[in-house]
């Protein structure tokens, strides 16, 4: 039998990194929630982000930390730039366009990261790196707690800006009832974009408080993506609370799969999620039959 | 018949190329353009005629890529034995993950989605099991000579890849002229109205996805001869799965043509990419990334869409009709 | 030839159909009216295997049809139209019949013959080429029957083939409709214009909330006051009554 003492590390472990899952597929989901697209270049955009943080703390000394700021508003300069001006242009009527542009811009955003940056895997070294907390049945990484902690905020954040600003509301309005927006006098074009850009600037967030415990390389997007559309996919497609779950969950299940299976066999229970909900239950554990 | 006479032009023209160009790298060039032609007609099949877009068609290239291996060097099949046997294989795993994904109805970017994660499920396996080599993969041992479809010159992996081209080319022009290709492009404009005339579309569907996936798999046993080699990341990786839409799509989807028409495009673009950039990893993909957003933005219809306007319908005659009313 | 018995359906809390039972006889052309809303794209979609009731039977030649998919349904013969047509959109006019006309013709130019004839049937024999998109209303609603008829149908639901056309073009697709019947095919249609209904149906059935109200030739029905309320309001009866002895129309 396994004791308490392996496990639950395990879990916490898992619960940290599934709240930074649970940010990178709360951005996701805001974009499908009201766009109703599919944003495959969210994991690159990702990568993009954590190289931004590694050089501004590299090139210029930023904590990561002080860079979340800077971050977020890059991020969410170029998720409004590319809704605005690339995907909003490429649908043509049909929603498989979509995914295929933004599997284009991924693939340019991450194999011109692999020219200028090379494949190298690279981390940042903090003077809390390798500080650790003690919670009686685990040491926990500070960053991971910090992550874990910011992560949380974040999302409350989102969840007061989508049910108490204007804008928010907007958004909502859109998300719901597209014309009805447009008539009354919503611009919809930059609704779009200002959503895309939100959910882009959770990417920025997320970078800030991955990179003191993770690493950067072209190739990370990749591994992010598709986990976050199975965090997006459990949780239902558009809701934010089952984002937040399934981002947990699928990062207790990571986490636990690596310990029973081993590291490689472990990503399988993710991607098998993934299947049998969107098979057996495609609206998610806690999305609306549309 | 015009189809047919093109299709026989085509070939004349290409075969006698390897006695008339003696230069290794054309040749070269040419013989992976076909492959990835062919590779193209693969996911046309069910993309481009059935309207469901693959994001892991790497799913049958590599379980056909890895059947031949494994079966070379593990029990010693001949390799025209395994390209049969790749071709079934990957029609099982085509008919397999059709069967569940269609099943339960899952369209459009769903469906995508799902054939990646399938692809990478292989990938992931594949990695693990020591049969398949795991992480460092296999070498299949070089024994040149047409019995093991490994050949003395580099002409013989072109005049191959001409001919599953060309037999491709004339299974597409059968199917668009046939029942099967009438209910398949009917299933894809609208799924609903297909059933109102007794079309079924779920077997529709999981014929054109077995299909597809036996012939991408014979493509795996093909590149495995070709390259001597297959790894994980090679045969269930993201890139073939790209390249593998890439192609018709730049090509024109749904077109017999589009997808030989889209793979020499790209390799021509990918090259002429690496003579002003110079040799790097991954700049051609972003080339390949570039021309995907590019395509979809503007000339959704692919290449032929753009060749249609010389023929003066399609965009051409709409652009005459707008200034006619102006 | 159609015998529905006691259809019932729910959409959550919602009846939309209600104890709905008629019978259509083999070689008529029937019709089903009534305000919108009623229910009759529904009673449509059930038959045609799209919704499974929830009570009830659908049988057609005598044997039950439901739990049937709408293509083993078409199979079986009976083939319908949509009422917001439903063209195979990158397709030209003689491929989108020519689907049809495959299920009982496996051979291509078998198929593509007979879709011509039809073609010219209904009157699209000069625009066979085109794209379906290309079709204006009244092209697509005739493409919409082209299609349904390519099937080789024994029944043909038609739900609403003439909303949206001008009086002209409605007088074109009658005699096109009654001579679909000639052929010996029986027609259930679903229609909003009060003329086509007069001029064409043997027997007319009025749905109102998702129950039957009325039945009888079209004339019988024209003068049913619980029609003339369902589709006017309260007291439109009486006000329509005294209209009448007034003045009359041709």
């Amino acid at each position: 039998m396994l004791e308490l003492s392996i496990l639950l590390p395990a879990i916490l472990n898992g619960l940290t990194t599934g709240a930074i899952y649970a940010l990178i597929a709360l951005g996701l989901t805001l974009i499908y929630g009201v766009l109703h697209i599919i944003n495959f270049a969210h994991g690159s955009l990702l990568m993009l982000a954590l190289y931004g943080v590694f050089f501004l703390h590299n090139l210029f000394g930023i904590d990561p930390y002080l860079a979340l700021p800077v971050a977020a508003i890059a991020l969410f300069g170029i998720g409004y730039g590319l809704q605005r001006f690339v995907i909003g242009h490429a649908s043509h009527g049909k929603d498989e366009n979509i995914l295929l542009v933004t599997l284009g811009l991924s693939v340019v955003i991450e194999n011109l990261a692999l020219y200028l940056w090379r494949s190298d895997t690279r981390t940042i070294e903090t003077p809390y790196s390798f500080e650790v907390l003690d919670f009686g049945v685990a040491f926990i990484p500070v960053p991971k707690v910090v992550a874990f902690v910011g992560a949380l905020l974040v999302a409350g954040l989102l969840w007061l800006l989508m049910t108490r600003t204007d804008l928010g509301r907007a958004i909502r309005a859109l998300a719901r009832e597209r014309q009805g927006a447009k008539l009354v006098g919503i611009n919809v074009e930059h609704i779009f974009a200002m959503s895309f850009g939100i959910g882009c600037a959770c990417l920025g967030i997320a970078a800030c408080l991955l990179l003191p415990s993770f690493y950067v390389s072209p190739q990370v997007g990749h591994a992010f993506v598709l986990v976050a559309f199975t965090v997006v996919v459990l949780g239902g497609m558009g809701s934010f609370v089952g984002a937040l779950l399934g981002g947990l969950i699928i990062g207790v299940t990571e986490s636990l799969g690596g310990l029973f299976l081993g590291e490689s066999l472990g990503q399988l229970g993710i991607f098998l999620i993934f299947i049998i909900v969107l098979l057996f239950r495609p609206t998610g554990l806690l999305g609306q039959r549309t | 018949m015009r189809i047919l006479i093109a299709i026989l032009v085509f070939f004349l023209a290409l075969l006698p190329l390897p006695l008339l160009i003696h230069s290794d790298f054309w040749i070269t060039w040419l013989t992976l353009a076909l492959f990835y032609a062919y590779l193209g007609q693969a996911w046309n099949l069910l993309g481009g005629y059935g309207g469901q877009f693959s994001f892991g068609h790497a799913l049958f290239f590599g379980t056909g890529a890895y059947c031949t291996a494994v079966l070379q060097i593990q029990f010693g099949v001949n390799a025209w034995g395994g390209f049969v046997l790749a071709a079934v294989a990957a029609g099982i795993v085509g008919a397999g993950t059709g069967w569940l994904v269609f099943r339960y109805g899952l369209r459009g970017s769903y469906f995508a989605l799902v054939t990646l994660a399938f692809a990478e499920v292989f990938r992931i396996l594949a990695n693990t099991f020591s049969f398949t080599g795991a992480g460092v993969g296999l070498l299949v041992p070089l024994q040149p000579g047409i019995a093991q479809m490994q050949f003395e010159t580099k002409a013989g992996f072109f005049w191959l890849l001409l001919l599953l081209v060309v037999g491709c080319l004339l299974f597409t022009w059968w199917m668009q002229n046939a029942r099967f290709g009438a209910r398949l492009m009917a299933v894809r404009e609208n799924e609903d109205a297909a059933r109102a005339l007794g079309v079924d579309p779920f077997s529709t569907k999981l014929l054109a996805i077995t299909a597809s996936g036996a012939i991408a798999g014979s493509a795996g046993a093909v590149y495995v001869q070709l390259f001597l080699y297959i790894d994980p990341n090679i045969a269930y990786g993201p890139a073939m799965s790209v390249e593998a839409l890439l192609v018709p799509i730049i090509g024109g989807l749904g077109t017999i043509f589009g997808p030989v028409l889209g793979a020499f495009a790209l390799h021509a673009i990918a090259e002429i990419g690496q003579l002003v950039f110079g040799e790097a990893p991954g700049l051609n993909l972003v080339l390949y990334g570039l021309l995907l957003v590019v395509m979809v933005l503007f000339l959704p219809n692919g290449l032929f869409g753009l060749g249609r306007v010389g023929f003066g319908s399609g965009a051409l005659r709409r652009l005459f009709k707008r200034s006619a009313h102006a | 030839m159609l015998e529905i018995v006691q259809l019932s359906k729910r959409f959550g809390g919602l009846v939309v159909t209600n104890d709905v039972s008629f019978t259509v006889q083999s070689g008529s052309i029937s019709a089903l009216i009534g305000p919108n809303g009623a229910g009759k794209t529904t009673i449509f979609a059930q038959i045609s295997g799209f919704h499974q009731p929830d009570g009830g039977d659908i049988r057609f030649e005598g044997q039950s049809i439901i739990g049937l998919t709408p293509e083993r349904i078409c199979l079986r013969g009976i083939a319908r139209t949509f009422q917001i047509v439903q063209p195979f959109a990158g397709l030209n006019v003689r491929e989108n019949i020519a689907v049809g006309a495959h299920l009982h013709r496996a051979g291509r130019r078998a198929a593509l013959e007979h879709a011509e004839s039809i073609a010219h049937r209904v009157g699209l024999g000069a625009q066979l080429d085109k794209p379906a998109a290309a079709l204006t209303v009244a092209g697509r609603k005739r493409l919409e029957l082209a299609k349904a008829l390519s099937t080789d149908p024994k029944l043909l639901l038609l739900d609403e083939v003439m909303a949206g056309l001008n009086p002209a073009e409605i007088d074109e697709i009658i005699p096109i409709i009654r001579g679909i019947r000639q052929s010996g095919v029986t027609i259930l249609l679903i229609e909003h214009v009060m003329r086509a209904v007069m001029n064409l149906s043997d027997h007319t059935w009025v749905l109102n909330n998702g129950r039957l109200i009325a039945s009888g030739t079209p004339a019988q029905i024209a003068t049913d006051p619980q029609v003339i309320e369902a589709y006017l309001g309260h007291g439109a009866a009486a006000r329509m009554q005294a209209q009448r002895t007034g003045v009359h129309h041709a």
